[in-house]
């Protein structure tokens, strides 16, 4: 964090609200107790705006902004909140479900999942654009984690961790689109990968059921993102 | 080179050219390439040996004539025939008849009318010099920009003149060039960089690979004085790995330039210093967004990242970064030479200049034409292009490949400009342009494009990537006859939702094909779901292949 920052003043959803100038409108919604709904960000992480369910309207422009990535400036006016807000982030839900084979009731990450919480916390009911279901592999060959690419939903987490965190950059991203996979080295097996360092920070990260650890039951499996945050902080030297 | 070499340079070119008597321009570039130019050329060398004529007749490959449907073209001057299309059989003929009168059977019968409505500025050497030979390029007024930029003016002198001039980038979205390149050398960096795009990927676009196979020296030109205005000192020319005659032809432009002091240390013989390297693309249309093209010069995945930072202030390794397109290129040295002023009278009171367009489809003339702003669409279509083939109607114009719109036939006297393309739900693109007649299926148009988007598209941002498969589905089901009004109303939708939530540009105008012709071609839509026919005759229905419902 710059030291010489700025402090600015602008209002968000009606109320005025102080801010360091290189705070992002998440960051100071989340400092303020306003709920904010993402997947790909996460703190200790560098921002993506991939996800796009963090989209905040500014008053003075009619173009959506993603909170992540926006920083706060002065005099500006954010409605963190909309029916138009809240339609587009239910559709963005539901690409998300019809995307992949999401289906909650025989997944590890049922009742711990960020993205069935959010579908429960935005009033999701159904999905109505067609299913995809495509055929996706899932990779269990590692000793201790499982890669289920039928869970995914592409947020990055687990590739931003292993790189920026734990400095790996065993998890990546191969080809495009629809067809975007995450993938361990130069896409062969986790279990033969030889950059792995089985911190486990990536199945810590994931918001859905995509990384899971073998050997434990579904209830036993405790998300730990806190840890992050703390790391990043440590490394920069500052308590 | 100093100036007074530059200067000899030239005399000694044009001594040369005055011992020639005739001079047989042949057509270079990949279309004509494409028909075997080349053998036609080593013919025409060859005829001119054996008749003894090479003394007096100089044979020269060039660049593109813009007919590119009438190719391989050859051009003889003085008198300016052309002559196309021309196979090896009509060599000796066409030598023999350099003294006397134009053979009429091989006359280009598109030329004249093709050229006489063209305004040709970024396209004033192209099909007249040879874009391997510098001597050429220098010999027709090239480098004078750069020598005078760097011995007359200083950087915001050049800049004053791009901005008068009013130009705006080519390269689709219009932003005002000189706007950016202010913005740049204002920045406090000491480290900068000039890029050119030249990613052109839209389907049916060809106008910047022909500026780079006909005249590449042009955009380094146009590179080096604005890097001189931006003060930066190495530039990167991104091009698409599908275009190897002319990565092949930059990069020996690059090597000649360095060799006469052109590029490199010491440029024209003062202290600045500006070297080229040439990246290449590996053909991924979202590469041509200039944050995935920086990602991908960077050695990393082409990726967009959220802009702002813009590239302006945080660009390649972070450093303020000039990326401007090749056509915005090619037009720098006609403005630094003729100054900003001149460039402004061109055009109209928004967009200011000419514009490429690579013009294809059902359409009598296609090929590369340049054009000033404010012309009509039906001029394009009708007089320069000729018109629609065997008497059919027009129905609609593409304009923007992938993220442009069609416009109908109510529109086509509309002035060509960013803003009134805008506004009827199109953009100007980087200058594709496919006319259409009443054998194409409106719905079969969109679902091409969507195709193309949903398998160009990066998958970083969800809307983009999960929305424009599902388009591409909904498309395919009402081509099929297995749509229903829910459809029509799914992908309106799925379009509101990718323009307000995608992460770029190609997110953002996807849904433009499907806008465009949902707003002027429902009917279209109509009949496929509700009468389950095709009216153009293109979809599964048409040849009685239904295979939903």
């Amino acid at each position: 964090m710059n030291e010489s920052a700025r402090i600015v003043t602008f209002k968000m959803d009606g109320r005025e609200i102080g801010a360091r100038e290189d705070e992002t409108i998440l960051q100071v919604a989340t400092d303020n107790g306003i709920f904010i709904p993402t997947l790909c960000y996460l703190e200790g992480l560098s921002a993506m705006g991939g996800c796009r369910l963090c989209m905040v309207e500014v008053k003075e422009t009619s173009k959506l902004v993603p909170s992540c990535v926006t920083y706060a400036r002065e005099g500006m006016e954010v409605i963190t909140n909309s029916e138009r807000l809240a339609k587009y982030r239910i559709m963005l839900l539901e690409l998300f479900f019809a995307e992949r084979n999401h289906i909650c009731a025989i997944c590890v990450a049922n009742g711990r999942c960020e993205l069935q919480n959010l579908t429960v916390n935005l009033g999701m009911t159904h999905v109505h654009f067609p299913y995809f279901y495509p055929r996706v592999p899932v990779d269990a060959s590692h000793e201790r984690f499982v890669l289920d690419h039928n869970r995914c939903i592409l947020c990055t987490r687990c590739v931003r961790v292993c790189a920026e965190i734990e400095g790996a950059h065993t998890l990546d991203v191969m080809t495009r689109g629809m067809d975007s996979r995450i993938i361990t080295d130069l896409n062969q097996a986790w279990g033969s990968s030889v950059t792995c360092t089985r911190c486990g920070k990536c199945v810590n990260v994931c918001p859905t059921g995509a990384l899971s650890e073998k050997g434990k039951a579904v209830a036993d499996i405790a998300v730990k993102k806190q840890f992050l945050p703390y790391l990043t902080r440590m490394r920069r030297g500052k308590q | 080179m100093h100036p007074d070499e530059l200067l000899d340079l030239i005399d000694k070119e044009n001594e040369a050219r005055s011992r020639w008597k005739h001079t047989i321009h042949i057509c270079t570039a990949a279309g004509c390439l494409s028909c075997r130019s080349d053998a036609l050329k080593e013919a025409f060398d060859k005829e001119v040996a054996a008749k003894g004529l090479a003394e007096v007749c100089a044979v020269k490959g060039v660049g593109c004539m813009g007919t590119c449907n009438a190719g391989p073209m050859v051009r003889i001057e003085p008198g300016g025939i052309h002559y196309g299309p021309v196979a090896p059989e009509d060599v000796s003929e066409i030598v023999m008849s350099l003294d006397g009168d134009p053979i009429s059977r091989l006359l280009c019968k598109e030329s004249a009318v093709f050229s006489s409505r063209q305004h040709k500025i970024v396209l004033e050497n192209s099909g007249i010099v040879d874009p391997e030979r510098i001597e050429d390029y220098i010999a027709s007024g090239g480098y004078t920009a750069l020598s005078t930029a760097l011995a007359t003016m200083s950087p915001s002198d050049v800049i004053a003149h791009v901005v008068q001039s009013g130009l705006r980038g080519r390269g689709g979205a219009g932003y005002p060039t000189g706007l950016k390149w202010t913005t740049v050398a204002k920045t406090g960096s000491r480290r900068k960089y000039v890029v050119c795009n030249a990613d052109e990927g839209d389907p049916g676009a060809f106008m910047d690979r022909s500026v780079l196979e006909s005249d590449p020296h042009r955009v380094l030109e146009g590179m080096a004085i604005a890097a001189y205005a931006v003060s930066a000192f190495h530039g990167y020319l991104y091009v698409r790995a599908e275009y190897p005659l002319a990565i092949k032809r930059l990069a020996k432009a690059i090597r000649d330039a360095e060799r006469h002091g052109l590029l490199g240390n010491n440029i024209c013989g003062t202290t600045f210093k500006f070297g080229v390297q040439i990246r290449l693309g590996a053909g991924a249309f979202v590469c041509g967004e200039e944050t995935s093209l920086i990602s991908s010069i960077e050695g990393n995945r082409g990726a967009p990242r959220p802009r702002p930072p813009y590239p302006a202030e945080y660009g390649l390794w972070g450093h303020p970064t000039l990326i401007n397109n090749v056509e915005t290129f090619a037009n720098i040295p006609p403005i630094i030479r003729n100054g900003g002023a001149w460039f402004a009278k061109t055009g109209t009171e928004k967009s200011k200049g000419t514009k490429v367009f690579a013009i294809a489809g059902r359409v009598n003339n296609t090929g590369l034409i340049e054009v000033p702003f404010g012309i009509t669409l039906r001029e394009i279509v009708f007089d320069i292009g000729g018109g629609i083939p065997e008497g059919r109607n027009f129905k609609a114009v593409q304009t923007g490949g992938p993220s442009g719109g069609c416009i109908p036939a109510e529109f086509l006297d509309m002035p060509v400009d960013y803003e009134s393309l805008a506004s009827v739900g199109s953009i100007l693109g980087s200058g594709g342009l496919i006319v259409m007649d009443d054998t194409s299926c409106m719905v079969d148009v969109a679902k091409y494009f969507m195709e193309f988007s949903r398998s160009e598209s990066c998958g970083k941002c969800l809307p983009c990537r999960t929305g424009t498969p599902q388009m591409y589905h909904i498309l395919g089901r009402i081509s099929e006859g297995g749509g229903t009004r829910y459809d029509v109303q799914l992908l309106e939708e799925l379009c509101d939702l990718l323009k307000n939530t995608s992460l770029c540009g190609l997110g953002l105008s996807a849904p433009n094909p499907v806008v465009s012709t949902l707003r002027y071609f429902k009917d279209e839509y109509e009949a496929h779901i509700l009468d389950k026919t095709c009216p153009a005759g293109v979809c599964a229905m048409a040849s009685g292949r239904m295979v939903r419902q």
